[in-house]
């Protein structure tokens, strides 16, 4: 069995991110496993522009985003297998992975970084009644069948769910010639970012209909139409306010969810919140050495903020491999989230080990205006800085630095949260 | 005096902004950075936006390659832009910046290549 | 005048229809079988509860009854003949009430009557059987030959033996109206005549409409409609055994169950129509399925939800199975009315009405039936010494196309390729669960599409979903 320093499972943004890092940190014997026949992940499809603003300082379009890491990928030598696709990992990180080229192979990693990223949520985990017609696409699956294959999916379309990729699909089918008559989401926010309501919707006055959903799906082969209703406060439809839309496609744009079957497997220990695994500053799951970055570890808003801490799971992965004092066990603080607060990642901090900084990641349950984001070390407020608007679209951010638990060593506790300001 | 309400799209921050506009002075605020005054007043002027779709590409394992407009084009001007990317192909092998369409729809600008694409293997 | 003349023509390619298409096969005779849609299995037998009923639940001396029991019989030594997936994993009746305990013995007497094994078990035993049953239950009635079956898996592995045993199979193909000939019919359908000494309906909800074409004696069918959730494969093992309600103070009662592919199936409600073609599903009946199903299971992780659907039963006014020769239509066999238990009943209602028609035409068996058929290569299943081997034999095998399912792009390949191959993408997902895992192929519905274009010649933009106008695609860009 080949053995490897670091097997990094996804050649996305997160998976070439760490790689790199790792292989600059000094690790050379690492493998990334990429299951598509390309390297780059989601962003191969993600024609848009709007990324690397923070990485690049210049807007990117995906691929051109994508490219700059392969290209960086390829310059630094770090091997990659494609068409690779990982079956099972085993606690003890054997990877069973097949492919057409290689077959059936088992390897062994001393390291693993999980960067499988997420997929989209289906029409039958939203328990959409009605028929099930052709012509309902989650957003995503017509973004590959348009950008990629060349098909476009539909003429007349209906979009559920704000979610970033359906407000970006709502423009690119008008674009191609397609009619998008609504965009309705169930939450009384969009889950997509504030910037894409306005150059994909309101650009080519596309109606965004919020607090509503589909009710019903019409059309016994090829979708011919939707019902939308409004819903009320518990999100359930409110008899009487249907409005019916003709329409050949519908595409749902309502959540991402983190690939974590092979996590699971490992067993990693899982946060009910992110759907990924709990994970400390170094982003090193409870599995010693297995790491996870990007949208297995939580879904992001922005690539630019999956390929930093990509970067920073690739650093401590290969931390862990060079260096055998990092892989003693040290007194975690558990960073708790409340108060408006969905979730936090990591989920846990090595005071005493911990890097100069630590960027702690978290996304609010509600769109809040003028309220505070607070931090507590052991009921002791540390922090409070006022937001102006803060939506669970967007995924926030409050660093620790290092100096600031000085005062507390015995610390058992860290709580981020949201208050009036 | 005419008041005007954007979210800016310069960046995904999306600033809530308020724009005053008096005869030829335009005041900006609820901006946390220069490109977000920049937006407004272009906004409120003359928006223009980047285009980015993708065209038929030859002789390549892939169907299409992803393209853009070099920079922003006026947006009246998107779907006659869209009309000339509609019809456009490319012949691989295509390098990312390669000019697909020069001067887009008289706007001055280039839709070029987002994406390397190579030979048919 | 149509220019052949079939032995028999069975009107529906559903697993009923292809039960008896594979029975005939096994004599001498010339046999037809025609199908409105694309392909096999694609009403009522594509959505069921996929369950093998021990066979308790009917009135004793019933053809329900006695089919069912003889189709349980049956049906462990076809799924090793076919290799199809059937796992007798026993039934559990719950009962919630004391009160409620004359109907579990009622029950049980009823079980004994039909020759089925049944035992009546204490609410402990029960949970200590399944621990995951509520604390309601005081009682069940188990009954250890209770199944679950590949209801896809079973049609299709009796119509491709069919199939290879000479069955001709005629696809896009609507029965319009029947016509009396000399010493036979002639199907007028949308493909033109076909004529037949003998005609076999089995025709699912729509077979009222086919008997009443010859008949003077009407039947009337009922759609009743039934609703269902699938859970993801991570809820599969919730429960191990069928667990279904004895009708009480809840009403009919729906059943918890896991299927062979390892998922959780709850369902299905029961509303009736008029409408045979109304398969959608409604937020009352599915809410209805969450409510009714916890009543039996405990902690049902509702969230692991990856699809609902919905499904047809063809309930006769006569609530039995109406089979055989109609008496004013020589030469003319009902297989209509099949509702529950008709999935179970399957393997014994195509012998009996194949053993009825050969009698009718005097036909002999066949010296070279085949009786056996291979079944789908299933990679995920297999060892990693095999897996690695098949990969080495058709590196098609070592391209994973559908990653939740674990599906190569060899056995995809293989579904389109073999006897009475898919032309659509649900022909594709019934023969290898393609797309049928939790991200219900949002990734693999692209290169799915791609592999079918491909290897049959059809251009993506006809590609569809099922029957045609289900085309997944408006245009090429």
């Amino acid at each position: 069995m080949k053995q490897y320093d670091i097997v990094v499972i996804g050649g996305g943004p997160a998976g070439l991110a760490a790689a790199i890092s790792a292989k600059k940190a000094g690790v050379t014997n690492l493998l990334i496993l990429e299951r598509d026949s390309t390297l780059g992940g989601i962003l191969n499809q993600c024609i848009h522009n709007g990324f690397g603003l923070h990485t690049f300082k210049e807007e990117l379009t995906g691929p051109e985003y994508a490219s700059r890491f392969i290209a960086e990928a390829k310059e630094m030598e770090i091997p990659y297998q494609l068409g690779a696709m990982v079956l099972s990992v085993s606690p003890e990180k054997v990877i069973t992975y097949m492919s057409k080229a290689e077959g059936l192979v088992q390897i062994s990693a001393k390291a693993i970084i999980l960067a499988m990223g997420c997929r989209e949520r289906p029409r039958g985990a939203l328990n959409i009644p009605g028929f099930r017609p052709a012509g309902i696409y989650s957003a995503g699956t017509a973004q590959r069948l348009m950008n990629i294959e060349g098909y476009s999916v539909g003429k007349e379309v209906v979009i559920l769910g704000s979610g970033d990729i359906g407000l970006i699909m709502a423009r690119r089918m008008t674009l191609e010639g397609a009619k998008v008559k609504v965009v309705a989401e169930l939450m009384p926010y969009s889950g997509g970012l504030k910037r894409n309501i306005v150059q994909c919707l309101n650009d080519f006055d596309i109606p965004l209909l919020l607090s509503h959903t589909v009710v019903g799906i019409d059309g016994k082969d090829r979708l011919t139409g939707v019902t939308i209703a409004k819903v009320d406060a518990n999100r359930q439809p409110i008899p009487g306010t249907e409005i019916h839309y003709d329409c050949d496609t519908l595409l749902l744009s309502c959540g991402l969810i983190p690939e974590n079957e092979l996590t699971k497997e490992i067993g990693v220990g899982m946060n009910r919140v992110t759907s990924g695994p709990n994970v400390d500053d170094r982003l090193q799951t409870d599995v010693p050495g297995v790491f996870a970055c990007g949208n297995v570890l939580h879904v992001h808003d922005l690539v630019d903020y999956v390929s930093s801490e990509a970067a920073l799971a690739g650093a401590n992965a290969a931390k862990y491999v060079l260096d055998e004092s990092e892989k003693a066990n040290a007194h975690k603080v558990v960073i708790k989230a409340e108060n408006g607060v969905r979730y936090t990642v990591p989920q846990t901090i090595d005071i005493a080990n911990m890097s100069d900084s630590v960027t702690v990641r978290f996304r609010v349950g509600d769109i809040y205006q003028n309220r505070a984001v607070c931090v507590y070390y052991d009921g002791k407020k540390i922090s409070s800085r006022k937001k102006r608007v803060l939506a669970p679209g967007e995924m926030e951010q409050v660093i620790l630095k290092k100096n600031s638990f000085a005062d507390c060593p015995e610390l058992s506790e860290i709580v981020i949260c949201t208050e009036e300001a | 005096m005419e008041v005007k309400n954007l979210t800016c799209i310069g960046c995904p921050m999306g600033c809530s902004l308020t724009v005053t506009i008096e005869c030829d002075n335009i005041g900006v605020e609820g901006n946390t950075c220069p490109r977000g005054a920049d937006y407004a007043k272009k906004e409120v002027t003359n928006p223009t936006r980047i285009v980015t779709s993708s065209v038929r590409v030859i002789g390549a394992d892939i169907a299409r390659v992803s393209v853009k407009t070099a920079s922003d084009i006026p947006k009246g001007k998107i779907f006659a832009c869209m009309e000339e990317i509609c019809k456009a192909e490319m012949q691989a092998p295509v390098a990312i910046g390669d000019v697909v369409i020069e001067n887009c729809a008289g706007t001055g600008v280039n839709v070029i290549a987002t994406k390397n694409v190579s030979l048919k293997k | 005048m149509a220019d052949i003349r079939y032995d028999a023509v069975i009107i529906g390619g559903g697993v009923i229809g292809c039960a008896i298409a594979r029975e005939l096969s096994r004599y001498a005779m010339s046999v037809c079988l025609v199908e409105k849609t694309e392909d096999v299995c694609s009403g009522t037998s594509k959505a069921n509860s996929a369950i093998v009923h021990a066979g308790y639940d009917a009135k004793p001396g019933s053809k329900k009854a006695k089919l069912n029991v003889k189709g349980n019989a049956m049906m462990g030594d076809l799924a090793r003949d076919l290799e199809f997936e059937f796992k007798r994993n026993g039934s559990l009746v719950l009962c919630f009430a004391d009160e409620d305990m004359p109907k579990l013995g009622e029950l049980y007497q009823r079980g004994l009557k039909n020759g089925v094994d049944v035992k009546i078990l204490s609410g402990d035993e029960v949970r200590r059987m399944e621990p995951n049953i509520t604390n309601e239950v005081v009682a069940a009635l188990w009954a250890p030959t209770g199944g679950i079956v590949c209801p896809f898996g079973l049609t299709i592995a009796l119509a491709e033996n069919a199939c290879d045993n000479g069955v001709e199979f005629r696809f896009h193909t609507e029965v319009k109206n029947i016509e009396k000939a000399e010493d036979g019919y002639v199907l007028k359908t949308n493909q033109g005549d076909i004529a037949a000494k003998t005609v076999i309906n089995a025709a699912g909800v729509y077979s009222d409409v086919i008997h009443n074409m010859v008949s003077e004696t009407k039947l009337h069918i009922t759609p009743r409609k039934g609703d269902y959730c699938l859970l993801d494969k991570e809820a599969g093992t919730h429960v191990s055994a069928t667990v279904f309600q004895l009708p009480g103070k809840y009403g009919k009662g729906i059943l918890v169950s896991p299927t062979v592919h390892g998922n959780l199936l709850l369902g299905p409600t029961a509303v009736d129509l008029n409408d045979k073609e109304n398969t959608a599903t409604t937020a009352a009946e599915l809410a209805d399925v969450v409510k009714k199903s916890a009543v039996s299971v405990k902690d049902i992780p509702y969230r692991l939800t990856i699809t609902s659907f919905s499904g047809l039963r063809a309930h006769e006014d006569g609530d039995d199975f109406v089979l055989g020769e109609v008496s004013d239509a020589p030469g003319f066999f009902d297989a209509a009315g099949i509702e529950s238990p008709g999935l179970s009943s399957a393997p014994a209602i195509g012998v009996e009405i194949a053993e009825a028609v050969a009698a009718k035409l005097g036909a002999s068996k066949k010296g070279n039936f085949i009786a056996t058929r291979k079944g789908f290569v299933k990679l995920a299943e297999k060892s990693f010494e095999e897996r690695a081997a098949k990969i080495k034999e058709n590196p098609l095998y070592g391209v994973i196309v559908c990653r939740c399912m674990e599906i190569s792009e060899g056995e995809i390949v293989d579904a389109i390729n073999r006897t009475l191959g898919a032309k659509s993408l649900d022909g594709i997902k019934r023969r290898v669960h393609q797309g049928m895992g939790r991200c219900q192929a949002g990734f693999c519905t692209s290169k799915t599409m791609e592999i079918l274009s491909r290897e049959t010649g059809i251009p993506m933009e006809k590609i569809c979903k099922n029957s045609d106008g289900s085309e997944m695609l408006s245009h090429k860009m």
